[in-house]
This record gives C-alpha cells, sequence and structure tokens, in this order.
C-alpha cells in the first residue's frame, strides 16, 4: 500500500470510529435511556409499563406507610398537579423523608403505580435533585 | 501571615508562567540569541514549579494548624478532626483542588525543564511554553475567581466540618492520584502542541513523551480502581460502578490514554501514526479538561456530592473551549506539514494497535455522549438522565470486540504477518475459552448472558496474555514485555470479576428482631445485638452480626449507622468480611417500633478481582515505566563513556 494511500484508509478508519460511537450511542439511547418523568408528565404520556425510567418529585404529606415485612414501604409522589403511588423495598436513603425530593428508579405498572427498585436523594438537607427542580418549575408553569 | 505567603507565592508563581510563555516564544523562534532564551526557559520553568508547591505547602500548613481566619479551612476543616483529614481538607474542596491541579501542572513542567534530554531544544522551549499557558489560566482562575487564601473577618471559633463521605482515607488521596494522572496527560499535551510548533515529529518524540503518558496513565489506573472500591465499601449500595458523570469523567481520559499509549509506542517503536498520535495527545487533555469541568462545575446531578457553582462552571467551560479549541485549531493548520510516517501491512502488531485504538475511541465516544446528552437536552428543556442500562448495552460487546484485539495484538510480528500464523498463535486461548464455556454450562448455565460472555473472554485473554513470555528466557526478558504481559493479565482479571459479580451475586433483605437468622449464598448470619458507640467525631448504632459458612468457625460484621455533628449527616458504613472466594458484605438500615432492624446482605463471589485486576493494571505500567527508563538511561550511560 502507497503512503498516501495507508493515510487514507487510517483517517477513513477514523471516520468510522467516530460515526460508529455517535449511531451506537443514539442507537442506544432510543431504547436504553431511562428517561425521567414527573407524576404530570406519566399521566400525559404514560410509559409502556416495565420499562426501566425514574420518577421525580416531593415525598407526599404523610404519604408515607411502612408494610408488616419491615422492608417495603409505600409512599406517593407528587408535583403539585399529579402523584403517583410507590412502591419500594429496601433500605431506604438517609434523607428520604415526606416533603423532600426524591428520584425513584424503577418502573410503571398497568394500573399506573410505579414500582422502585432504587431511591435517589442526597446526603444533604438543602439538596432538591435538579431534575425535580425542573419538573416542579414546569409543572407550577402548567398551571398559571 | 502564612496565607498572604502562600498567596504571594501564588502570584508569584503566575508571574513566572506568564515570564515562561515569553521566555519560550523566543527560544523557539530561532533567532540568534535563542540558545540564551532556551537556557532561561527552563530555569524559570523551575521557579514557577518551586514557587506553586509553596502555595500549596502554605495551604496544607494552615489546614494542620486549623487556621480559622481562613475562609477555606472554616468552610471544610474542623477543630476536632483527625489530622490526615485535616490534611486532606486542603485538597477536598474546590479551591484547595485547583490549588493542586496547577501545583502538580508547574512541578510536571519544572520535571520536565530538569530531566528532559531527550527532546530537541527548540521542541522543549515550544512545550514549555505550551505547559506554562495552559497554568495561566488555571492561575487566573485561582486568583481572580477562586482564592484558596481568602481570609474571614471576624474568624468563627470554629469550622463547619468535612462532609463525612469524604473522611476516608481512600479519599483523602484519590483525588491527588486522579490530577497527577491528568497533569501527566497534560505534559503529553505540552509535548503533542510543542512538536506541532517547531514541526518535529518522530520516533523521539515518542519516546520523550511516552513515559509521562505511562505515568498518567498509572495514576488513572489506580485512582479509578481506588475510587471504584470507595464507592462500592463506603456508600454501602454493594455496587462498584454506577456510570455517574463524576466515574465517568475519570474513566475517559483514561481510555483515552490507553489508546495513546499504544499508539504512541507505535510511534516510537516503528515512525508510524503520526499524526494519529498527536490527534489522541490533544484528546486525552480534552478527556482531562471535560473531567475537571463535569467535577468541579457541579452542573451535572451526581451520586457524589460536590460544590455547585454555575460562575465556576463556566470559567472552566470557557478554559475548556480556549484550550482545546485552540489546540484542534493548531492540529488542524499543522498537521499537514508533518510527514507521513512508515507504512505497514493491515495483519500486524500496527494494524492490530489501530484497531484498538478504534475500538477504545468507540467507547469514548459512547461515553461522552452518554455522559453529556443530558446536559445538551436540559439546554434545550427537556429532563432526562441515563443511566447504567445504556451505558452497559452500548459498551460491553464493543469491550468483548476489544478483548479479543488485546489477545492477537501481542502474538503479532511488527510491518507484517499473516492470517495463518496468527490462528496458529490463537489456538491456545481459543482452547481456554472453549474449556470455560464447557465449564459454565455445565455449572452456570443461569448466570446471564453477559457474565457467561465475559467470563469466557476472560479465560481466553488470561491465556493469551501469558503468551508472550512462553518460549523466552524469563530472566532476561525486558521488563516492558513483562509489563504488557501483567497489564493484560490484568485486564482479565478484572472482567472476571465484574462478570462473578454480576453473574452469581446472591441478595436478602429483610427486617428482623435480634435473635434471629438470615441465610445469603452459603453463609448463615444472626443479628446478636444492636448497640449505641462512638467514633472521634460520631456517635453510632452498631448491628454485632455473626455469620458462619457451614460447619465453619463464626466471626463477627459490625456495620455502623453513623451520625455526624459537624455538619450534620449520617452514613451508612457496612461491614465487609473478605474470604478468598469472595466478600460478604453487610448494611444495617433502620429500626423499627416492632423491634425489628433491616439488614441487607450479599454475597458476592470473586468480586475482589475487579479490583486485583486494577492493581496488576497499574502494576504492568509501573514494569513498563521503570524498564524503559532503566534501559534509557543505560544507554545514555554507554554513549558517555565511548565518548
Amino acid at each position: 500500500m502507497k503512503p498516501k494511500h495507508q493515510r487514507m484508509v487510517l483517517a477513513a478508519l477514523a471516520m468510522v470510529a467516530v460515526v460508529g460511537a455517535g449511531g451506537l450511542a443514539l442507537s442506544g439511547l432510543r431504547d436504553e435511556a431511562a428517561f425521567f418523568y414527573a407524576p404530570a408528565d406519566a399521566k400525559e404520556a404514560p410509559p409502556e409499563t416495565g420499562r426501566a425510567v425514574r420518577l421525580g418529585g416531593m415525598v407526599a404529606a404523610g404519604s408515607i406507610q411502612r408494610a408488616a415485612d419491615g422492608v417495603t414501604i409505600d409512599f406517593v409522589v407528587t408535583d403539585g398537579k399529579e402523584s403517583v403511588p410507590v412502591t419500594f423495598t429496601g433500605v431506604v436513603p438517609d434523607l428520604f423523608k415526606e416533603d423532600s425530593g426524591v428520584v425513584a428508579e424503577g418502573h410503571f405498572n398497568a394500573d399506573g403505580s410505579f414500582t422502585a427498585t432504587n431511591l435517589l436523594a442526597k446526603h444533604d438537607e438543602r439538596y432538591m435533585p435538579p431534575e425535580v427542580a425542573g419538573a416542579m418549575h414546569k409543572s407550577e408553569t402548567l398551571d398559571q | 501571615m502564612i496565607a498572604e505567603a502562600g498567596l504571594a507565592a501564588l502570584w508569584l508563581a503566575a508571574a513566572m508562567a506568564l515570564f515562561q510563555i515569553g521566555m519560550a516564544w523566543a527560544g523557539a523562534s530561532g533567532g540568534a540569541d535563542s540558545p540564551l532564551y532556551l537556557r532561561a526557559t527552563r530555569g524559570v520553568a523551575l521557579a514557577q514549579g518551586v514557587l506553586a508547591a509553596t502555595a500549596f505547602a502554605m495551604l496544607i500548613w494552615v489546614f494542620a494548624r486549623s487556621d480559622m481566619s481562613v475562609l477555606l479551612v472554616v468552610d471544610n476543616s474542623h477543630s476536632l478532626k483527625p489530622m490526615l483529614y485535616k490534611l486532606s481538607g486542603a485538597w477536598g474542596n474546590h479551591e484547595g483542588s485547583m490549588l493542586l491541579w496547577v501545583t502538580v501542572l508547574a512541578v510536571a513542567g519544572a520535571a520536565v525543564a530538569l530531566f528532559e534530554r531527550r527532546l530537541e531544544e527548540r521542541t522543549l522551549a515550544a512545550t514549555l511554553g505550551a505547559q506554562a499557558l495552559i497554568g495561566m489560566g488555571f492561575y487566573a482562575f485561582l486568583l481572580f475567581a477562586s482564592n484558596p487564601f481568602a481570609r474571614i473577618n471576624p474568624a468563627p471559633a470554629d469550622g463547619q466540618g468535612l462532609n463525612p463521605l469524604l473522611q476516608d482515607p481512600g479519599l483523602a488521596f484519590h483525588p491527588p492520584t486522579l490530577y497527577f494522572g491528568y497533569v501527566g496527560l497534560s505534559v503529553a499535551f505540552s509535548f503533542a502542541v510543542g512538536a506541532l510548533l517547531v514541526r518535529d515529529v518522530g520516533p523521539a518524540f515518542a519516546r520523550a513523551m511516552r513515559p509521562w503518558v505511562l505515568a498518567a496513565w498509572i495514576f488513572l489506573t489506580i485512582g479509578i480502581t481506588a475510587g471504584s472500591y470507595w464507592a462500592y465499601y463506603e456508600l454501602g449500595w454493594g455496587g462498584w460502578w454506577f456510570w455517574d458523570p463524576v466515574e465517568n469523567a475519570s474513566l475517559m481520559p483514561w481510555l483515552a490514554a490507553t489508546a495513546l499509549l499504544h499508539s504512541v509506542t507505535v510511534l516510537a517503536t516503528r515512525d508510524g501514526l503520526r499524526a494519529w498520535t498527536l490527534m489522541l495527545a490533544v484528546v486525552a487533555f480534552s478527556m482531562s479538561m471535560v473531567g475537571t469541568f463535569l467535577v468541579r462545575s457541579g452542573i451535572l446531578t451526581s451520586v457524589h456530592a460536590f460544590a455547585v457553582d454555575p460562575l465556576r462552571g463556566s470559567f472552566i467551560l470557557i478554559l475548556l473551549g480556549l484550550y482545546i479549541g485552540g489546540a484542534l485549531l493548531l492540529f488542524a493548520t499543522r498537521v499537514g506539514t508533518v510527514k507521513q510516517g512508515a507504512t505497514f501491512e493491515f495483519v500486524s502488531r500496527e494494524g492490530a494497535l489501530v484497531i484498538n485504538n478504534l475500538l477504545l475511541s468507540v467507547i469514548l465516544g459512547v461515553v461522552l455522549i452518554g455522559t453529556l446528552y443530558p446536559l445538551v437536552a436540559q439546554a434545550m428543556g427537556e429532563q432526562l438522565s441515563i443511566g447504567a442500562p445504556f451505558f452497559n448495552k452500548v459498551t460491553v460487546p464493543v469491550a468483548l470486540a476489544l478483548v479479543v484485539v488485546t489477545v492477537a495484538g501481542p502474538l503479532l510480528r511488527w510491518r507484517r504477518d499473516t492470517w495463518r500464523a496468527l490462528g496458529r498463535r490463537m489456538l491456545m486461548p481459543f482452547a481456554a475459552s472453549i474449556a470455560a464455556a464447557m465449564l459454565l454450562f455445565l455449572f452456570a448455565r443461569d448466570a446471564g448472558l453477559y457474565p457467561i460472555l465475559g467470563l469466557i473472554f476472560a479465560a481466553g485473554l488470561a491465556v493469551g496474555s501469558l503468551l508472550p513470555l512462553v518460549g523466552r528466557n524469563l530472566r532476561r526478558t525486558p521488563l516492558h514485555i513483562w509489563g504488557m504481559a501483567i497489564a493484560h493479565l490484568g485486564v482479565a482479571v478484572s472482567i472476571a470479576g465484574m462478570a462473578a459479580d454480576s453473574g452469581f451475586t446472591k441478595e436478602r433483605l429483610a427486617a428482623i428482631p435480634i435473635g434471629e437468622s438470615l441465610e445469603v449464598g452459603p453463609y448463615r448470619v444472626t443479628l446478636a445485638d444492636v448497640g449505641p458507640t462512638v467514633g472521634p467525631n460520631w456517635s453510632a448504632l452498631e448491628a454485632r452480626l455473626e455469620a458462619r459458612r457451614g460447619e465453619g468457625a463464626v466471626f463477627l460484621l459490625r456495620p455502623q449507622q453513623r451520625y455526624f455533628s459537624n455538619p450534620v449527616t449520617s452514613t451508612s458504613e457496612a461491614a465487609i468480611a473478605t474470604r478468598w472466594d469472595g466478600q460478604l458484605y453487610a448494611v444495617l438500615g433502620n429500626g423499627s417500633d416492632q423491634g425489628r432492624w433491616q439488614l441487607r446482605l450479599w454475597w458476592k463471589p470473586f468480586v475482589t478481582l475487579i479490583w486485583g485486576g486494577g492493581g496488576l493494571i497499574a502494576l504492568g505500567g509501573v514494569l513498563s515505566l521503570v524498564g524503559r527508563l532503566w534501559r534509557e538511561r543505560r544507554k545514555r550511560q554507554a554513549e558517555e563513556d565511548d565518548e
């Protein structure tokens, strides 16, 4: 192979890598990205049941209920407009409490409830997940 | 006074950096006086390193003395803290870590000025100039936007403490390790810029750059491995990788550095891949900057809690744009003048390294897109987050292909080889994979697709990585060959650990009263007691768990719920028992009114291989670095003896 040709081949391969990475990423994003839902989004256009998504909002006051097995809890996530009942089995994060922000990872069920496999709440009292802040903001603006 | 001395040293260091740019410019331009300027550049770089190190030493000093008239100490320290965390408090925050960044940068520049003998003088001057230019941005950032030595008046009686999550020996040394890696890549970047400026790209340049890339890569490897283990035992969720933006921030430079390490070897050994290597040097440093930006701007949501300040974020973003944009511009305008290097056949060591580089680039691209896409989406008004399913689905297949190339590469000859010879040499690794597949089919059919594939590929790679040592006189084998074999073996070991963890982990979660037992994997764990305990700056509820495997001896596990008063936080301290074939991992949850305690238990077979493999990879790097430096020293001595 002539030097010039080799250079062209290498450049072409580099392009293939870049395009390949972009294509892979886009196809992955279409199928697998755990999209973020606020309760109002879920009411408006519910994601298909069973798909891995994140649900974010505030834990509604007085909604936390502990099941008899000691590790399952039920609570309601709200964005001030709509609300979704959530079931979670596991150790809740330290700062998980009523009237504070939470992001739940899991999936929606056919009846519109949510089964969480993981809860995210930060180790900082002032912290509100940006997604939640954004979702609250959106719902509030929609109300007006 | 000490804080003022530190600030003064910082200003002087910044002035030196400015001076260094001027000297380097005059020296590299090649005028009549340039030898004088070249010597001056080395001296100035040395002075800059000493001054920056002085400033950093002053910062450590005010932290060690708990000088509460310095704002940064108030915000990040407390007089009652153990000394180690007082010291690590100096860099466990935004300002301090930026000062550490620029200090390592300046000291690395001084080291180049002091020790670099291989490069042509003009290239060296251009390199030192580029290094100082990078430094200037950070000096400006520190002096104008985040002064670490700012005083507070009146001084409070005591500080606010350090985020308890950061009070851990692992994390005390974690950021410096990563920064050494980042900054090592900045030196490689400066070399590339210097080489482009004076149009001098060849094997000598690659040999000069290689130790820096290697050193940076070793630090990044150690940093990522240690960070992963820290997240695993400190966050108490039993996972070792979250695909969190902060984790990706360290993974991306590592991927780029790994590609660069392999391509710089082609350039040093065979004088091929000239433009490609320069490009990778630019990309690798860009990834360090992107990493710094992601971690320090707080622009992305992360499970790791760090300071959030949009103004500083934009400052780093501007620096990022200037450096990367400038380097890409220089690359675009100059790369045409870089002469074509040596050519090679596709089936050859170089060919395999090109494929390795492409696959690494694809993984890097995917991780970059996955990490930044939420940001872009946010800018367009859409809230979304991307999690592990995306990254696993997209990167694992590419990584498995990369494993095959990693086996094939070292078995190929430089320049030209044949498919047939390669096929013959691949027989042993292939047989190992088949054997692993059969064992898994017999004993672990239900482990899941990825874990099974991972173990099969790991078995082939483990055997394949050792083949380059077979048939050699092992005592006379050069250290860098050992290094390569051990690093590749480390990759196999890590992959085996990841596969075993995701395929065979057993989990139990329940709330039980004292005296009751749970079974997880081969263990029976009894909750013996829960009681209070205290540490230097925390109090805790501690559970005593009696664990027993079959008829074996009973041993204790003590997971805790810790409460810190400064600042008010609580953390969950997992208890981990390590055995040769895995780890038993216990977390204490909340207690209930009925006297039951939440317990979460995991039995994780062979999970330790993940970090053991990381250690082997780093060890391979160290052997390679030592071997190369040793060899060069001997060669130089021989040359001096001849004269």
